[in-house]
């Protein structure tokens, strides 16, 4: 990166004959920037070392076959709570997907931004991103756990409270992909007397789907390591048995990650590391897909 | 919601004289207009016209006919309203929030802002060609078939497209490579095949926005020559900067400028309309003498 | 060229050729719509029920509990003893304030650190060093929190136990601190958005008087981007008040008012969490009191979020 350093030093030095007389305070200045990124950087690492010295003993067989067991730690699993995150995420994604892109259509395409409404539905969205997380698990086990619908605490109840938790990322990543699309491919699909929803349809959702689908991902990756609102709506149960259904009591990864940290017992800690690495590698691979997919198909207009 | 009560031609045939028109469309003003036969009525006119953007009156009191079969320029220095004039006549304004339209815009007698009438059905009957070209990121073919398509006219899909590629002249240079993306075209090529893509809906009417500004002088030619040739077929309403090309093209031309208002703010105005010869030759008005003798704009 | 074979449109169409009524009533297009219409309506029904959910409790809880008790004591009781009894101290103050302790840790690893970036990113970095460097950055923000609070639990606490001094392996310090890495990205990619939009125009001025990359950096484009800045700031709060699991895991569940960050206290979120984990009776004080809290917690954040929209709006505006 001294490229950047020669970049600024330039215009001096065609003129300065001396090249070392340096300017110290923008050393200085430089040298802090280096080192928030230094500072930010290590500590990933060091986070990233961590889990994965303290959690490769346990990566075996044992982890993705066992159920977790308070007798012998050295050979149980989180077996329920891979199901319990793959059916959870599955219906979160269900759920969120076509609520959130068909609410981001309306927001860009259909909705008048003067009419007050839809103003409010715009500040709402943006509000509703900054809700702590906890709070959409107080709003379904209030609704969905009790009465009315007396889900009880099933995976259903967790899908959601995921699934509103993400719907406005997944709305707000929409509209920008829409946004993205140039004013002149409306026009020219409205010019030859296409109606809004087949210009929709066949001009800009198509134009959209890589970034539709970047932004998904990273919903959906949020959901896969959110413990809180799950917390609230019953997967704390130290679940034995894998979930068969959505009306299945269940636990997901962070969840279950979050009891044996509350079991604050010595032989937890390798099986508990050994579950973050699987839950941070499936998270990787997400997030990776993701921006494969934003580099490869992020079209130039 | 027919109005036939207005509309007195009512005759699909060509009117005469069309084809000496089209011969004629390089020589200089005067050689072709004064000759031309009475065109057969208007395709479509405006009384009254005024078009607002939420409390700000962006274009006042425009009367305009526009006859059929026959090019109608709109002229006038930038931000005179003659862009908001023409995107009123197919309702591409309704996209703008807060664009609003008062008197009356009749396409062969019938209020296109009227009661009943579907602003859709309008836009495939009154086509657009846009200032920039803008194929969709499509295939050649797919992009002309896609008016077709989404009108429900799917039958015969290939005959229609070939028709319209020759319609826009460009047949000949894409025949081969009707599968290949639009975007591998050259900028007046893909500004034809913007024109394909218009008149395979078969509209009557065809708007055009600046449709040369951002090509070259010899692919501005050849969508000239391409106009004369669409004139046989199409009512043409073209908005130009260009003032040589008005002239070249043109039957009918009207000269729009931006008027202060008591509050001061600049609004669109029709200046003067008439035949294309009179107005180059023997401007009724001093504002449009000095605007195409250079003085101003 | 060839003579145009396009034309002879309108015999094609026929008596129907100038009808501008629709040719169909397109109730597809209406009843889409609608759904559309609902889909985004459903947005402020889920405000609407949050809302609903954490009120309604309330007037159970406030009326065993006065408002003035529970905003101004001093004392938080609430998990302990008979689980059915009223007869405790209702006090919020302590989570409160414990809340705000960890807050302000987090932001003051994550300011420094993330604007730092930000400058680094918008006026030092080139257009490949920023593209690398971004998602390494947003991994940050992909970790799951509860890895966070297990990591400062088992990991980190450890490590700096003995050289800051800390009693317990539960504090808010160790907590705040991880949290400040977590909102690093977002005050970094915020920032840098803001100072990205500082229009060309402004540092070529600047460059033009002979200022270098730093004075034009600290002097022209951060006070530029100051509005933006600050919004990136607020939003981070936000995240950091409403962050439950790594306070949940590493922050302690001891309700009381301490100065000392390095401290056992338990936040709001915290005490969410350890209620509704543990088993609180519907129907129980302690039951109601998770609602009371919720609803300072929701009413916290949505005042702090409304300011932050307000304020990206405003630098929005500004070019």
């Amino acid at each position: 990166m001294t490229a950047t350093d020669t970049a600024r030093t330039t215009p001096a030095r065609a003129l300065t004959p001396d090249r070392r007389r340096r300017d110290v305070a923008s050393t200085v200045f430089v040298s802090v920037l280096w080192a928030c990124l230094l500072v930010a950087a290590l500590f990933l690492f060091y986070v990233l070392i961590t889990i994965v010295v303290s959690g490769v003993s346990r990566l075996d067989a044992n982890l993705i076959t066992q159920a977790p067991s308070t007798i012998r730690p050295a050979t149980a699993g989180v077996q329920p709570a891979i199901v319990g995150t793959l059916l959870v995420v599955g219906v979160t994604a269900l759920i969120a997907l076509p609520l959130g892109i068909a609410a981001a259509i309306y927001l860009e395409e259909y909705a008048d931004p003067r009419r007050w409404f839809n103003r409010a539905i715009e500040l709402n969205v943006q509000n509703l991103a900054a809700v702590p997380s906890i709070i959409f698990g107080i709003l379904v086990l209030a609704f969905v756990v009790r009465a009315p619908l007396n889900f009880g605490a099933v995976a259903l109840s967790g899908s959601i409270a995921l699934a509103l938790l993400i719907l406005p990322v997944v709305i707000i990543a929409t509209r920008e992909s829409l946004r993205a699309v140039p004013r002149e491919i409306r026009d020219g699909s409205l010019a030859v007397g296409a109606t809004r929803w087949q210009t929709v349809w066949r001009q800009l959702l198509p134009a959209a789907v890589p970034g539709i689908a970047t932004g998904s991902i990273l919903a959906l990756s949020r959901a896969v390591g959110e413990a809180a609102p799950l917390i609230l709506v019953g997967a704390t149960t130290f679940i034995t048995f894998t979930p068969d259904g959505l009306f299945s009591r269940y636990t997901v990864m962070p969840v279950q990650i979050f009891n044996f940290a509350l079991q604050s017992r010595e032989a937890f800690i390798p099986l508990t590391y050994a579950a973050i690495l699987l839950l941070i590698v499936i998270l990787l691979a997400l997030n990776g897909t993701a921006i494969v997919l934003r580099n490869r198909f992020a079209r130039r207009w | 919601m027919v109005n036939p009560g207005k509309d007195q031609h009512m005759s699909p045939t060509s009117p005469p004289g069309t084809a000496q028109d089209t011969a004629g469309i390089h020589l200089a003003v005067g050689d072709r207009a004064p000759e031309q036969p009475r065109s057969a009525g208007a395709a479509m006119a405006t009384e009254n016209l005024h078009v607002y953007y939420g409390d700000f009156l962006a274009v006042r009191d425009v009367d305009l006919q526009f006859d059929d079969r026959r090019i109608t320029a709109l002229i006038g220095p930038s931000g005179c309203g003659k862009s908001t004039v023409l995107r009123c006549l197919n309702r591409m304004n309704d996209l703008v929030p807060g664009a609003r339209v008062e008197g009356r815009v009749t396409y062969h007698g019938t209020d296109i802002y009227g009661p009943g009438v579907d602003e859709i059905e309008v836009r495939r009957r009154i086509g657009m060609v846009f200032q920039k070209p803008n194929p969709f990121p499509k295939s050649i073919y797919d992009n002309v078939a896609y008016g077709p398509r989404v009108t429900g006219a799917k039958d015969h899909l290939d005959d229609t497209v070939e028709q319209a590629l020759r319609g826009a002249a460009l047949w000949d240079e894409v025949k081969d490579k009707l599968k290949q993306n639009a975007y591998g075209l050259s900028g007046g090529q893909q500004q034809r095949l913007c024109i394909a893509r218009a008149i395979a809906t078969r509209p009557d009417v065809l708007l055009m926005d600046e449709p040369c500004s951002a090509l070259d002088p010899i692919a501005t030619s050849k969508i000239e020559d391409l106009m004369g040739e669409l004139v046989q077929d199409f009512t043409i309403v073209i908005v130009t900067h260009n003032m040589q090309q008005a002239a070249r093209v043109s039957h009918s031309t009207a000269f729009f400028t931006a008027q202060p208002d008591e509050h001061g703010d600049r609004v669109g105005t029709l200046v003067e309309f008439d035949r294309t010869l009179k107005i180059f030759e023997d401007p009724a008005d001093k504002r449009t003498e000095d605007y195409i003798s250079g003085k101003f704009g | 060229m060839a003579v145009t074979t396009a034309g002879r449109p309108r015999s094609s169409a026929g008596g129907s050729g100038r009808d501008l009524t629709p040719r169909s009533p397109r109730v597809g297009e209406k009843i889409i719509e609608s759904l559309l219409a609902a889909a985004a309506g459903l947005s402020v029904l889920v405000t609407v029920g949050i809302i609903v959910a954490l009120v309604v409790p309330l007037f159970t809880f406030f009326a065993h509990v006065s408002p003035i008790e529970f905003l101004t004591g001093t004392t938080w009781t609430a998990s302990f003893g008979d689980k059915y009894s009223w007869d405790k101290d209702w006090g919020v103050l302590p989570l409160v304030s414990a809340t705000f302790m960890a807050t302000g840790i987090a932001l003051a690893v994550a300011i420094p650190v993330g604007l730092g970036i930000a400058m680094f990113l918008s006026e030092y970095a080139t257009t490949r060093a920023r593209k690398v460097i971004k998602p390494v950055l947003e991994l940050l923000a992909g970790i799951p929190t509860v890895v966070y609070g297990f990591l400062a639990l088992t990991a980190l606490t450890p490590i700096l136990q003995p050289l800051l001094g800390i009693p317990n392996i539960y504090n808010l310090l160790v907590a705040g601190i991880v949290m400040g890495f977590m909102i690093v990205p977002t005050v970094a990619s915020l920032s840098e958005d803001a100072m990205s939009a500082v229009p060309q125009a402004l540092r070529s001025g600047s460059y033009a008087l002979g200022a270098n990359r730093r004075m034009t950096t600290l002097q022209v484009v951060f006070p530029a981007a100051l509005s933006g800045i600050i919004a990136a700031i607020v939003l981070g709060l936000s995240r950091a008040v409403g962050e439950t699991m790594i306070l949940a895991v590493a922050g302690g569940n001891l309700a009381r008012l301490t100065a000392d960050p390095r401290d056992e206290a338990q936040t709001m979120t915290a005490f969410i969490a350890q209620i509704a984990s543990g088993d609180a009776p519907q129907g129980s004080p302690v039951y109601y009191s998770l609602f009371a809290v919720g609803a300072l917690l929701f009413v916290i954040t949505l005042t702090i979020n409304l300011i932050s929209i307000r304020l990206v709006r405003r630098f929005r505006q500004v070019y």
